[in-house]
């Protein structure tokens, strides 16, 4: 029995390993002077230095964001007030609106980014932030549909009403009681998205047009020629402050898990 | 409020949905099905039959099949023993899963090339213990690694989510009729948890299947997946009908996929995240 | 009725973290009895049925079975079936399989497990539902099915943990008559758990009473109804009026200002002691022809009998009677010596579990 529970700790651990050598590599390269992956230079902070002076970046860095965020608020609102009026649908009409809804889901991303290639193209509507942004938001409903839903459909219809009963009104009921009910799922949908979009490659490269570019569709052109240490810089500074938010988010929930 | 007009809500998204989803693709079917002087043609779809573009497919299938199956063998144990570590914060293990998302993919997949060229780590660590020879670079295993890589979170997710829903008591009761632990495995949790693996071994196959970065980053240009061949269609050689076509064969397989998950979980895809 | 012993638990403790769940506890059970362990939640009675299946081991202390020690061994080396709270039925399996899961893995013939299934299927009145699902059974139907996967396997001593729980009061009260009747039938050790103090004095041969891992009384329904020991089993069994009171001599208790003869002897002189009256035992009469007069404050009709409220020398009375009394009247009041029962006051560690804590009443399920 001992033995199993040493067994399955390192086999854990091997997976973490697989899982996050890579990112270890990548945060070290951001500090090695030499710009070989297997070579070690030196300790250096130079490449965040010269950061701020590689244009390209920052701006495919600040479109990056502002795709993410723009998405991230749209797809919440779209998908939440979605979800509020599926739950309230018969089954069957649910069902075939969930069937349509999570075909960017579950199709191939290629498809997806090619039919919107595709309709802008046909529209005559010219390749740019502004194609990029829809194509995210279009993918990134469906997520907040998935994570919102599961909470309305446990909600507690009694307590919507409870609030009519002491005297709210539907819409006051509907942002006090409602609302706070479901936001563990609007929150997960929305962090989801952002993610989601932050990460996206695919969808992004065929909705970009030339000339625009997201940090994922930079990193993709530099892989065929190698990546600058810029990149490694920036990428490490996002994952730590990605890990740090995630981690303060966590922080307050397990106290109140723990009690 | 009452059902019926909250019900109108959903107007927004199903104008959305018909704008953004359905019609984009329904425009994939029509260059699909046309050539370039928008006459009506099979051309495109047939070009699948083509050997190089059918030899693309032929790897792409194999190589998603393998994947998944790889993840999968990796995963079902990790969310075993994630549910019997009895974790009560649950959202520190989607925390610990989710993190290397956080890191472009493109460069953990990079970083993975730089681990398997010659003369790379893997290949220092291998001489350290007196192994030489080996080239993981540009082979197939190299991008079967990267992929098993790239998509085992969505493997590990779904399949941790079902397991950690099994009651301890229907694994308690199993034992007390009887049962040890591998036969409890077999007949309780491994049937308890088919919902989420159908939902794994969907977000790994799909995408493994169709995916075009990783093979250029990891294999060099030796294997052409299906995915690299759209690609080209798209952005090199300009045939979009051509694009279109291969694509529009792909999205019938996936449908026809997506269908029979359907007839089996009914969960409405709630498994997926 | 009873035989041999068949478990012993000694010495058995166990915590959780510095929550210390049962202490020292000591119990035999014996051949073909129906034991209850009642208690309120947290009691530990789970936890001392879950030591008796094998899903927790003790931190200390041995659980023998037949003679042979079986602390740790697992639950699918053990000769008992469990029913669980929630039935914990197999949702992919049907019926049929379900209640022929251990009989597979005990690699029985074919034609013996069919004839099982038929049996048990018979036995719990589900014949011609083989085949179902258990989610298009009922609440009580699948609380059937679990007993009848349990006692297939034809184990020595069935264990159930609250198995009507889920269940509503009409279905409650047929089931026990269920239980009863298949204990009987099968002519096994059943070991049961339950917060329910009717479920147990109905069921049971012999009622083990327990609070915060201690266990407070054990007896028959009857003993533990008409002599309980403590203030806490007065309380937990029944309703009772518990009133502080010294022991005078032999056969003499004084309360409320007032001496009662009593039976009890051998507390000593001058003893403080817990007087415990039941509210059926009460009796009222017109002013001045008791042992202290009092005036009705509130009551309520029950069916059976009235139930009131009295206020007498600063103690507020339970009294349940037939006759009516309106609320104002003034009354005696008469305890027949019988029906007084002198219980010690807690003095050590786990014998102030035996006061009536009302916090441990609301405790979360353990």
């Amino acid at each position: 029995m001992k033995k199993l529970f040493v067994g399955r700790k390192i086999y854990l651990l091997l997976v973490l390993i697989f899982l996050y050598a890579p990112i270890v590599l990548l945060i070290a390269q951001a500090f090695n002077k030499s710009t070989s992956l297997s070579v070690w230079g030196g300790f250096t902070l130079e490449w965040f230095a010269a950061l701020t002076e590689a244009e390209d970046i920052l701006e495919a860095l600040k479109n990056t964001l502002a795709i993410a965020l723009l998405a991230t608020v749209f797809a919440t609102i779209l998908g939440t007030i979605a979800s509020i009026a599926l739950v309230n649908m018969r089954k069957k009409a649910r069902s075939v609106i969930m069937g349509f809804s999570n075909i960017p889901l579950l199709n191939a991303e290629i498809v997806t980014g090619i039919s919107f290639l595709l309709l802008f193209s046909m529209l005559g509507i010219a390749l740019s932030f502004g194609t990029v942004l829809i194509a995210h938001i279009a993918f990134c409903v469906p997520y907040v549909v998935l994570s919102v839903m599961p909470k309305l459909k446990q909600l507690d219809n009694m307590t919507y009403e409870a609030a009519l009963d002491l005297g709210a009104g539907p819409v006051t009921a509907f942002f006090k009681v409602i609302i706070p009910d479901i936001l563990p799922g609007i929150i997960s949908g929305a962090l989801l998205s952002f993610t989601l979009s932050l990460d996206d490659f695919v969808i992004t490269y065929f909705a970009k047009g030339r000339g625009f570019n997201t940090l994922s569709t930079l990193i993709y052109a530099e892989t065929k020629r190698g990546i600058r240490p810029e990149i490694y810089a920036l990428s490490t500074i996002l994952f730590v402050v990605i890990f740090v938010a995630l981690l303060a988010m966590n922080r307050p929930k397990k106290a109140v898990n723990n009690k | 409020m009452n059902r019926k007009k909250l019900q109108l809500f959903a107007t927004p998204y199903i104008i959305w949905i018909a704008a953004f989803i359905i019609i984009p693709l329904i425009i994939v079917a029509i260059y699909a099905l046309t050539d370039s002087s928008g006459a009506f043609t099979l051309e495109n779809i047939k070009a699948i039959g083509i050997p190089k573009y059918a030899r693309s497919l032929g790897i792409s299938v194999l190589f998603s099949l393998i994947t998944t199956a790889v993840c999968f063998f990796i995963a079902y144990p990790i969310a075993l023993i994630l549910k019997s570590m009895k974790i009560k914060n649950q959202n520190f293990i989607l925390f610990i899963f989710i993190l290397p998302m956080w890191m472009n993919f493109l460069l953990r997949t990079y970083a993975w090339k730089t681990i398997l060229i010659p003369n790379g780590l893997l290949d220092n660590i291998l001489a350290f213990f007196g192994i030489t020879g080996f080239n993981f670079s540009d082979s197939a295993a190299a991008i079967l690694f990267g992929m098993v890589y790239d998509f085992l979170p969505f493997m590990i997710m779904p399949i941790y989510n079902t397991v950690i829903k099994i009651d301890d008591n229907l694994i308690n009761a199993s034992r007390d009729l009887g049962a040890g632990y591998f036969t409890t495995l077999r007949k309780i949790v491994f049937p308890l948890s088919v919902p989420g693996i159908l939902s794994g071994v969907i977000m790994v196959f799909v995408p493994s299947l169709t995916t075009f970065a990783v093979s250029k980053i990891l294999g060099g240009s030796k294997y052409l997946l299906i995915g690299d061949v759209i690609e080209n269609q798209f952005m090199t050689a300009y045939d979009w009908h051509l694009g279109a076509g291969i694509s529009f064969v792909l999205m019938i397989f996936i449908i026809i996929y997506i269908v029979i998950q359907n007839f089996i979980d009914k969960d409405e895809g709630a498994n997926l995240i | 009725m009873a035989g041999e012993k068949l478990i012993n638990l000694e010495n058995i403790s166990k915590s959780y973290g510095s929550h210390t769940v049962l202490d020292e506890l000591n119990l035999y059970i014996r051949e073909n009895e129906f034991v209850t362990l009642l208690g309120p939640s947290g009691c530990g009675k789970t936890t001392t049925l879950r030591i008796l299946g094998g899903f927790e081991h003790p931190d200390k202390g041995r659980v023998l079975f037949e003679g042979e020690d079986i602390t740790r061994l697992a639950p699918n080396k053990r000769q008992l079936n469990t029913v669980f709270q929630k039935y914990a039925l197999f949702s992919h399996m049907t019926i049929e399989e379900n209640i022929a899961f251990g009989l597979k893995i005990k690699k029985k013939s074919k034609q013996y497990i069919k004839d099982k299934i038929a049996y048990a299927l018979k036995l719990v009145n589900l014949e011609g539902f083989g085949k179902r699902m258990p989610d298009s059974l009922s609440g009580g139907q699948q609380q059937r099915v679990a007993i009848a996967r349990a006692i297939v396997n034809e184990p020595k001593v069935l264990l159930l943990d609250e198995p009507l729980g889920a269940l509503d009061l009409k279905l409650r009260q047929d089931m026990q008559y269920e239980l009863i009747r298949l204990k009987n039938e099968l002519g096994i050790t059943f070991v049961y758990v339950t917060h329910d103090q009717e479920e147990a004095l109905t069921m049971s041969d012999t009622i083990v009473v327990m609070n915060q891992g201690y266990i407070q009384q054990i007896g028959s329904p009857e003993d533990i109804y008409n002599e309980p020991q403590n203030a806490f089993v007065a309380d937990f069994i029944g309703d009772s009026n518990i009133i502080s009171g010294t022991m005078i001599e032999d056969k003499l208790v004084e309360f409320l200002g007032v001496k009662f003869p009593c039976v009890d002897e051998g507390f000593g002189n001058n003893t403080p002691v817990d007087v415990v009256i039941r509210p059926e035992d009460v009796e009222l009469g017109a002013p001045g022809s008791g042992r202290l007069d009092g005036v009705i404050t509130n009551i309520i009709f029950k069916g059976v009998h009235y139930e009131m409220e009295l206020m007498a020398n600063g103690f507020e009375w339970l009294v349940q009677s037939t006759k009516f009394h309106p609320v104002g009247e003034h009354v005696g009041i008469n305890v027949d010596p019988f029906n007084i029962q002198i219980m010690n006051k807690p003095e050590s560690e786990d014998e102030e579990a035996a006061a009536i804590d009302p916090e441990a009443a609301t405790l979360n399920d353990d």
